[in-house]
């Protein structure tokens, strides 16, 4: 865990460098910062009012999913819809039940934003904003309560008339609002833990204070990557990254293993996906590789019989399995026992072709481990099925 | 006795019509297949889930997700072994060539054209007014298959891990449960479960049945993994107990509608009904274990067979949602109240297209698709709003009133009997059910 943890620590320096600590710390709202580009898509920054509206202390927080703060009184829908949001890289707002520490669960508006790279047009973070709710109180006889109603349905007038103050200064710092709520909770005797499944829904105050929230913080996001030259935007600039859909990068971006993405439509069969995994192998960057043909990893020894068996095979449409001599950028070279196989979009033709590498020195000594070539094949499985579902038009990348 | 004719889905290559199967079949049959005849020597992967008391939404669970996972590990399993199948041809057609598309609008219906799953052949005739009908082995079922279309076994593992056997014999005395491809799929991956299947079960959902498909659904860890159950007479063409399972990376209709209605079964289930989607049904959450999960769902299945209601069983979510939906479109339409232009489709309602996935035969329809037609067949296939309260009172009325430990007779059909002490122990918090007040939640 320790070593995620500076993982964690480093993604986020090298990003926004390590001043962006301090002035996102200075923000009263209560927001998290996640990385999809770890495993598990970790939270990698928690705000000040995140950990005192939730109860938890940093190093608890820090490295987990979002979804540990859910319960069950969380709509399975409400998570299903982040999920897809996160999927299809685009915003979202959405009323849904977290908790806190110590167990009671509070209502809360969501707001899901996508950071982008305005290098390569690749979401880097996704930061969300969280802005609790009050939930309407029951309809009972006093005035509290009638007042109470009008709280929900046009929570300006009330307030003002309450603390007799003026918009601005409400909005001003919400930790502190939020306490008053509170406390304007209880004497309303508001039941907060018997929460009903209706969605509770946020007031036009609570998503105006997400959505000022959400641009202070992408505002300061985007000044410090100025200061590392990793640039972000809060929209997607530039889709440098190819002709691949944003939901199919993620999907692909789960495969740990090592493999490329070419692309048999475009001049040259070039190379428009290649996993982390393969990076690590051959020892390229990212740029280094994508437009290439795969050609550049044979050498001086390899086989010229081998390259025309995966070209053949390539031109009738088929799937081959080959061991071939590649060699890596320091020039090094290993056995690659590399499997490849067309793979089909929604339309039933063939999109790409993909590339699993096996390096086959690496033997399974584990009995309990699936054996290399089902490893590898489930590779292709899993890219047939996020190919072929990534395309069917469901979901449009917004910005 | 109400009939239909239908072309039969054929799920393994060693499925022959009923027509032809005249009994004059060659004996010792040197096929490999699951039964006695083949089986004693030979060897599937087993695949041994861990079976603790899941906690379905807690943080238990959470914490090895961010560990190297034995959750992904049934998704590689199943995918390679399916791909290695896709290789070596066992498939009747490739699925991932059949075009596909989300119908665009508000509920995103998925359409797939797919003219090779039914060839044409002779329809058979099915019955469709008995939910509960006798195991017959002259006709096709899964000790039939080849041991090639087996992809693994699926077990509970003795331990407290899960645990991977490439190679482990099979067990004639205690029947395995296994996995085994769908030739004819729907989408890549379409696996049939079928639970212990040299006992030969016929097609009806027990507790134990129903616990292990559910344990499947959580052990691939995948949201777009689903699970799905037909009864006889809710257009399943197998009277062989089997769940099927394929990967799709989109939502389902059914799993994005809204819920009304919510009961708490008890403190750890609750029942909602589905609202603004065109079938009416109910859908389950735990919120604890899996097996209270699976039983308040197997006790309603059980009562719906006992009461010979057709119906069909979605498992979503990993497990955590899982949704239940009686239906009349077989009976109607041996009744000759179903439209002959829905009738023209030849689409069969069952679980996948319940839930919004809709495989199409002709191009026509494929390029017509919309959400009009689709929520029109499928307002046929539901129960009316007066039906359906009635059927869901049925079920209330049965699995508030048993026995909170389980039926420990084994016999799932004793569900009806209450004994009459354990009304005595009430739940505090959730007594609320309609209907009959004085059947009170047990803790």
């Amino acid at each position: 865990m320790e070593s995620q943890l500076r993982v964690i620590e480093q993604s986020f320096t090298i990003r926004y460098s390590t001043w962006v600590h301090e002035a996102l710390d200075e923000m009263p709202d209560s927001f998290t910062i996640t990385d999809p580009f770890i495993s598990g898509h970790p939270i990698v920054y928690a705000s000040r009012g995140f950990l005192e509206m939730s109860g938890y202390s940093r190093d608890e927080v820090i490295g987990k999913n979002g979804r540990v703060f859910q319960g069950p009184d969380t709509s399975r829908r409400s998570v299903m819809e982040i999920r897809e949001a996160i999927r299809e890289e685009r915003n979202l707002q959405i009323s849904i039940v977290n908790y806190r520490k110590d167990g009671t669960p509070f209502w809360m508006l969501f707001h899901l934003c996508p950071v982008f790279s305005k290098e390569d047009g690749r979401v880097m973070n996704f930061v969300g904003v969280q802005v609790p709710i009050l939930k309407k109180p029951r309809r009972s006889g006093s005035e509290f309560a009638r007042n109470a109603v009008s709280l929900c349905e046009d929570g300006s007038g009330f307030l003002e008339t309450v603390f007799g103050s003026c918009r601005r200064e409400l909005c001003s710092d919400s930790v502190v609002e939020l306490s008053r709520i509170l406390a304007l909770e209880s004497v309303l005797g508001v039941d907060d833990a018997e929460l009903v499944d209706e969605p509770c829904k946020a007031t036009d105050i609570e998503q105006r204070k997400a959505t000022t929230a959400m641009n202070n913080i992408l505002s300061v996001l985007t000044h410090y990557s100025e200061l590392t030259g990793r640039l972000v935007c809060r929209k997607r600039c530039f889709s440098g990254m190819g002709p691949l859909g944003a939901s199919l990068n993620i999907s692909l971006g789960r495969i740990k293993q090592s493999f490329v993405l070419t692309d048999p439509h475009l001049p040259g069969m070039p190379i428009v996906y290649a996993s982390d995994a393969f990076l690590k192998l051959t020892g390229y960057t990212r740029q280094e590789v994508l437009g290439q043909n795969c050609r550049f990893l044979s050498g001086p020894n390899t086989d010229c019989s081998v390259q025309y068996q995966i070209k053949e095979s390539i031109r009738t449409e088929q799937g081959c399995t080959v061991c071939i001599l590649n060699y890596r950028k320091d020039t090094s070279s290993f056995w690659n026992f590399l499997h490849i196989s067309p793979v089909r979009n929604a339309s039933g033709k063939i999109a790409y072709y993909v590339g699993v590498q096996i390096e086959s020195s690496c033997t399974n000594e584990d009995k309990q481990k699936l054996r290399p070539d089902i490893r590898q094949l489930s590779v292709v499985g899993a890219i047939k099925v996020a190919v072929r579902s990534s395309s069917m038009g469901a979901s449009t990348s917004k910005s | 006795m109400l009939r239909i004719k239908r072309v039969p889905t054929i799920v393994s290559n060693y499925q022959k019509e009923e027509a032809d199967d005249g009994g004059a079949r060659h004996g010792g049959c040197g096929r490999n297949c699951l039964n006695k005849c083949c089986i004693p020597g030979s060897k599937l992967p087993l695949y041994a889930f861990k079976k603790v008391n899941k906690v379905v939404n807690g943080k238990d669970v959470l914490d090895c997700e961010n560990k190297e996972p034995p959750v992904a590990f049934l998704d590689s399993l199943l995918l390679g072994e399916w791909e290695d199948r896709m290789q070596r041809g066992l498939f009747r057609y490739d699925v991932t060539a059949c075009e596909t598309k989300v119908i665009p609008g508000e509920y995103g219906f998925i359409a797939q054209l797919n003219e090779g799953r039914h060839l044409k052949k002779r329809p058979t005739e099915f019955r469709v007014d008995t939910v509960l009908q006798p195991f017959d082995g002259s006709k096709f079922n899964f000790t039939k298959v080849g041991q090639e279309e087996v992809l693994f076994q699926f077990e509970a593992s003795e331990d407290d891990e899960v645990q991977f056997f490439p190679n482990a014999p099979i067990d004639v005395e205690n029947s395995p449960s296994v996995v085994a491809i769908n030739v004819s799929p729907i989408e890549y991956g379409h696996v049939l479960l079928i639970p212990r299947v040299l006992e030969c079960l016929p097609q009806r959902i027990d507790r134990e049945s129903f616990l292990l498909a559910l344990y499947m659904a959580a052990e691939a860890g995948s949201p777009y993994f689903r699970l799905g159950y037909n009864s006889l007479g809710a257009f399943a063409t197998i009277n062989h107990l089997h769940f099927q399972a394929y990967y799709l990376a989109v939502p389902f209709p059914i799993e994005k509608a809204a819920t009304g209605k919510t009961t708490n079964l008890n403190a750890r289930v609750k029942i909602s009904e589905i609202s603004k989607y065109p079938v009416r049904g109910l859908v389950f959450e735990g919120t604890d274990t899996l097996e209270d999960l699976a039983n308040a769902v197997s006790d309603s299945c059980i009562c719906l067979q006992n009461n010979n209601i057709p119906y069909n069983v979605l498992i979503s979510d990993s497990g955590r949602r899982i949704f239940l939906l009686p239906q009349c479109y077989a009976e109607k339409q041996a009744l000759g109240e179903v439209s002959a232009e829905i009738l023209d489709t030849q689409v069969n309602p069952a679980v996948w297209e319940i839930s919004g996935h809709m495989v199409l035969k002709r191009r026509k329809d494929y390029e017509e698709a919309s959400d009009e037609n689709a929520w029109r067949l499928l307002a046929e296939v539901s129960l009316s709003e007066e039906r359906f309260q009635e059927v869901k009172a049925i079920i209330f009325e049965a699995i508030s009133c048993l026995d909170e430990n389980g039926s420990t007779t084994g016999g799932p059909d004793n569900d009806q009997d209450v004994k009459p002490q354990s009304l005595e122990e009430i739940d505090a918090h959730h007594g609320m059910l309609p209907g009959n007040q004085e059947c009170l939640v047990l803790h």
